[in-house]
C-alpha cells in the first residue's frame, strides 16, 4: 500500500515510516500541514496517518481540506497521550479513524490494512463467506458447511466485523472500539473470552479452524493456517 | 525625599492632592465672588450717598448762594471727618470745609475722583483713602463731597489676608491628612505586598494580615487568604501524586533497566533477543497503561462535562455484564446481573462504563474462585443506584478512605497486577456526576455503591414530556 505520513516530530515519523515499510508499505513522509496538504492532494495514496497537531496547518483543518476539495483517502488520526475527547472533533472532521500515542506498532498496522479495505467497497457487502463458515446481514443468518449456529447479539457483531476483516488482524482494541463502542481498555481480559466463547460455537466442531489468535497483536478470521 | 517619592507613587496620596487642589479652587472662587459682591454694593452705596448729598448742596446753594452753601458746609464740617467737603474759591483758596487743601488728582468722568488725605487719630494723622465727587458753582467756585473709605480699604485687606491665610491652613491639614491617610493605606498594601512576595519567594504557609474592620481591604485580604488556602491545598495534593508517580514508576523503570543491562551481558542468541525484547515491550506497555490511566483521572478530576447528555445506563450494566459474564465464569465464580429498565442519567457514556468496568475488573481480580459477583443497577427512593458486590475479602473499613487514593493497593507485596488507579478513576468520575460512592462491607467482601443526584435521573423528564 501506499501510505502518507505527516507527523512533525522526525524520530517518530522516521521509526513510523521504517514500520510501516518494513511490513512491505510504500511510505512517504511530510513534516508540517501545509506540505502534507500538497502530498494528500494526489489520489493514489491508500491510507494517510495524519497528527492531530502540526505546525503551520493542524490535522483537522488539514482533513477538513482534503474533504472539502472531495480527497476520500481514508486518514488515520494520530494524537498525543491525553487528547482523548479530541476523537469526536477528529471524526467529525472527516477523519476515519483514531489512534492515542504512545500505540503498540501492530495497532497502527492492524488499522491502516482496516482503513484501507474499506475503500475496495468491503462496507456494502451483506453476505460474507469465509472458507465455508457464511454470515448473512440482512437474516441475520451464520452458518457452517450449512449448519447453522445459533450467536447471541453480540457475538453475531463480533464475528461480523471479523469477518468483514477478513485476512486482516483485527486487534482486542479495534474490538472494542467496533463491537462494543468502548475507548478504554479493562484490565480484564473481556475480550481473549468472548473470542474463546465464539471460538467454541463456530470452531469447535470442525477440523479446520478459521478463528486464530495472531500473538502480541490480536485475531483473524483467515481460511487458511 | 524618598518618603516623598514612594507617598507620590501612592493612589491615596494623589487623590488627596487632587481633592485639596479642587478644594482650595471652590474656596478662592467662592470668597472672591462674596468679596466682590460685598465690596460693589458698598461702593454703589457710597456713590450714592455723595450723589445725594451733592443734589442737597446744589439746591441750597440754588435757592441760598455761596453764602448760604458755605453755612451748611461749616456745619456738616464741624462733626467726625467721615463726611469730607471743600469749597473753593478761584484759586484754590478755601472757603469752608474739613480738608485743608484741594486733593492733587485728576478728576475722572463725570466729576469722580479717588485720593488720600490726613486724618487725625489722637495727636497723629493717618493716611485714609477717600472717594469724593466735586461740582463747578458759579464763577469759579468748587465744591468737593467725599467719603473716607478706609474701612473699606481696611476690611479688602483683611479679607484677602485670612484668604491666604486660609489657603495655607488648608494646604497644610490637606497635605498632612493626605500623607497619613495614603500612609495608612500604604502600610497594608505593602503588608499584602510583602507576604505575596513572601509566597512568591516559596513560604506557601504565609497569610496576608486582617485588621477585623471588615472594610474593603480587610475583605480583599480575607479572599486572598482564601485563595491561597486552596492553592497551598492543590499543591499539597499535586505534591502527593507527583510522590506516588516517582515512586510507583521508578520501580518497574529500575526493573525494565536492570532486565536490558542482564540481557547485554548475557550474549544471548538471537531467540532469546526476542524473547527479551517482547517482554520488554510487555513492560513499557504496562507503564504506559499507568500513564494513560493517570491522564484519564487528570482529565476527569479537571470537570470538564463536555461529552454529557442524556445515557442509557440500563443498556451499559447490560452490556457490561455480558462482556464480563465471560471472564467472571471462566474463573469459577457466580455472577449476578440485575438492571432496572429504562435508567437513564445525565452523564458520560464513556466514562460511567469505565468506571464500572474497574469495579467488575477488581471484583474478578480480588474474589477467589466459587464467590460470586453482583452486579445491579435500580431506582429507588429518587436516585439511580449502581452496586458491584463480590464476596472476595472484602477491604477493612478503616482503609475504605484510603484505596481511593492514587496508587494505593492493599496487598503490600505488590505482586498483584494493577497500577492501583482503578479505584481513583472510579472517585473522579463519580464526583463528575456529582454521584456519593461508598465502599461497605458485604459480609463477605466488598460492596461498591454509586448513588447518582436526584436530578441526574433524567427519564422522568423525558417521560413527563410525552
Amino acid at each position: 500500500m501506499r501510505i502518507l505520513v505527516v507527523e512533525d516530530d522526525p524520530e517518530a515519523a522516521r521509526y513510523i515510516a521504517r514500520g510501516l515499510t518494513e511490513a512491505g508499505h510504500l511510505v512517504e513522509t511530510a513534516a508540517d500541514g501545509e506540505s502534507g496538504l500538497v502530498l494528500a492532494r494526489d489520489p493514489g495514496f491508500d491510507v494517510a496517518i495524519i497528527d492531530r497537531m502540526l505546525p503551520k496547518l493542524d490535522g483537522v483543518a488539514l482533513v477538513e481540506t482534503l474533504r472539502a476539495e472531495n480527497v476520500a483517502t481514508p486518514v488515520l488520526f494520530l494524537s498525543a497521550l491525553g487528547e482523548v475527547d479530541d476523537r469526536v472533533v477528529g471524526l467529525r472532521a472527516g477523519g476515519d479513524d483514531y489512534l492515542v500515542k504512545p500505540f503498540a506498532f501492530v495497532e497502527l498496522l492492524a488499522r491502516i490494512e482496516a482503513l484501507a479495505r474499506r475503500g475496495d467497497g468491503g462496507e456494502t457487502r451483506n453476505h460474507m463467506v469465509v472458507g465455508d463458515l457464511e454470515l448473512d446481514q440482512l437474516t441475520r443468518r451464520v452458518s457452517r458447511a450449512n449448519q447453522v449456529i445459533n450467536l447471541q447479539p453480540r457475538e453475531f457483531r463480533l464475528l461480523e466485523y471479523l469477518m468483514r476483516h477478513a485476512n486482516q488482524v483485527v486487534t482486542r482494541t479495534m474490538l472494542l472500539e467496533n463491537v462494543w463502542d468502548y475507548h478504554f481498555d479493562p484490565q480484564t481480559n473481556v475480550i481473549d473470552v468472548q473470542i474463546s466463547r465464539l471460538r467454541a460455537k463456530i470452531d469447535k466442531d470442525f477440523d479446520r479452524p478459521l478463528l486464530h489468535t495472531v500473538r502480541g497483536a490480536g485475531y483473524v478470521v483467515r481460511d487458511s493456517d | 525625599m524618598t518618603l516623598i517619592s514612594q507617598l507620590w507613587r501612592t493612589a491615596t496620596f494623589r487623590l488627596a492632592l487632587i481633592y485639596l487642589a479642587l478644594f482650595g479652587v471652590s474656596v478662592v472662587v467662592l470668597v472672591s465672588f462674596l468679596y466682590f459682591s460685598t465690596v460693589r454694593v458698598i461702593e454703589r452705596q457710597t456713590d450714592e450717598t455723595i450723589g445725594a448729598e451733592i443734589t442737597g448742596l446744589s439746591e441750597r446753594y440754588r435757592d441760598e448762594g455761596l453764602l448760604g452753601l458755605r453755612a451748611v458746609v461749616v456745619e456738616r464740617s464741624s462733626g467726625q471727618r467721615h463726611s469730607l467737603y471743600l469749597l473753593v474759591a478761584p484759586g484754590d483758596a478755601i472757603l469752608a470745609g474739613n480738608l485743608d487743601r484741594w486733593p492733587s488728582v485728576a478728576t475722572g468722568p463725570s466729576g469722580w475722583l479717588n485720593f488720600t488725605f490726613g486724618q487725625p487719630v489722637g495727636r497723629d494723622f493717618e493716611t485714609h483713602e477717600a472717594r469724593a465727587r466735586h461740582i463747578l458753582l458759579d464763577d469759579g467756585f468748587q465744591l468737593l463731597v467725599g467719603r473716607d473709605i478706609q474701612q473699606r480699604r481696611d476690611i479688602d485687606a483683611l479679607v484677602r489676608e485670612s484668604l491666604v491665610w486660609a489657603l495655607a491652613l488648608l494646604l497644610v491639614f490637606g497635605l498632612a491628612g493626605g500623607v497619613v491617610m495614603s500612609r495608612n493605606m500604604l502600610g497594608r498594601i505593602q503588608a499584602i505586598n510583602r507576604t505575596s512576595q513572601d509566597i512568591v519567594a516559596g513560604d506557601l504557609s504565609r497569610r496576608v494580615p486582617v485588621t477585623g474592620s471588615n472594610d474593603e481591604i480587610d475583605r480583599l485580604a480575607v479572599n486572598l487568604n482564601h485563595m491561597l488556602d486552596q492553592i497551598e491545598q492543590l499543591m499539597e495534593a499535586m505534591r502527593q501524586v507527583t510522590d506516588n508517580i516517582a515512586h510507583d514508576l521508578r520501580g518497574p523503570l529500575n526493573r525494565l533497566r536492570t532486565r536490558m543491562d542482564v540481557t547485554l551481558m548475557e550474549r544471548p542468541t538471537a531467540a532469546e533477543y526476542h524473547r527479551a525484547l517482547e517482554s520488554m515491550v510487555g513492560d513499557t506497555e504496562q507503564l504506559l497503561a499507568t500513564f494513560n490511566a493517570l491522564l484519564r483521572i487528570a482529565q476527569v478530576e479537571s470537570g470538564v462535562r463536555k461529552s454529557f447528555g442524556d445515557i442509557d445506563l440500563t443498556a451499559i450494566i447490560r452490556d457490561l455484564g455480558e462482556l464480563y459474564a465471560g471472564v467472571v465464569e471462566e474463573k469459577g465464580l457466580e455472577f449476578s446481573l440485575a438492571a432496572g429498565d429504562e435508567l437513564t442519567i445525565w452523564g458520560d457514556r464513556e466514562l460511567l462504563a469505565q468506571a464500572v468496568s474497574n469495579l467488575l475488573d477488581n471484583a474478578v481480580k480480588y474474589t477467589p474462585p466459587g464467590g460470586n459477583i453482583w452486579l445491579t443497577a435500580d431506582y429507588s427512593n429518587g436516585r439511580v443506584t449502581v452496586a458491584v458486590a463480590d464476596s472476595g475479602p472484602g477491604i477493612a473499613a478503616d482503609a475504605r478512605e484510603h484505596v481511593l487514593d492514587r496508587f494505593v493497593r492493599l496487598d503490600t507485596s505488590r505482586n498483584s497486577a494493577g497500577s492501583g488507579l482503578g479505584l481513583s478513576l472510579v472517585r473522579a468520575v463519580a464526583n463528575l456526576h456529582g454521584a456519593t460512592l461508598t465502599l461497605d462491607d458485604a459480609n463477605p467482601g466488598l460492596l461498591v455503591t454509586l448513588v447518582f443526584p436526584e436530578a441526574s435521573r433524567a427519564s422522568e423528564r423525558h417521560l413527563s414530556n410525552l
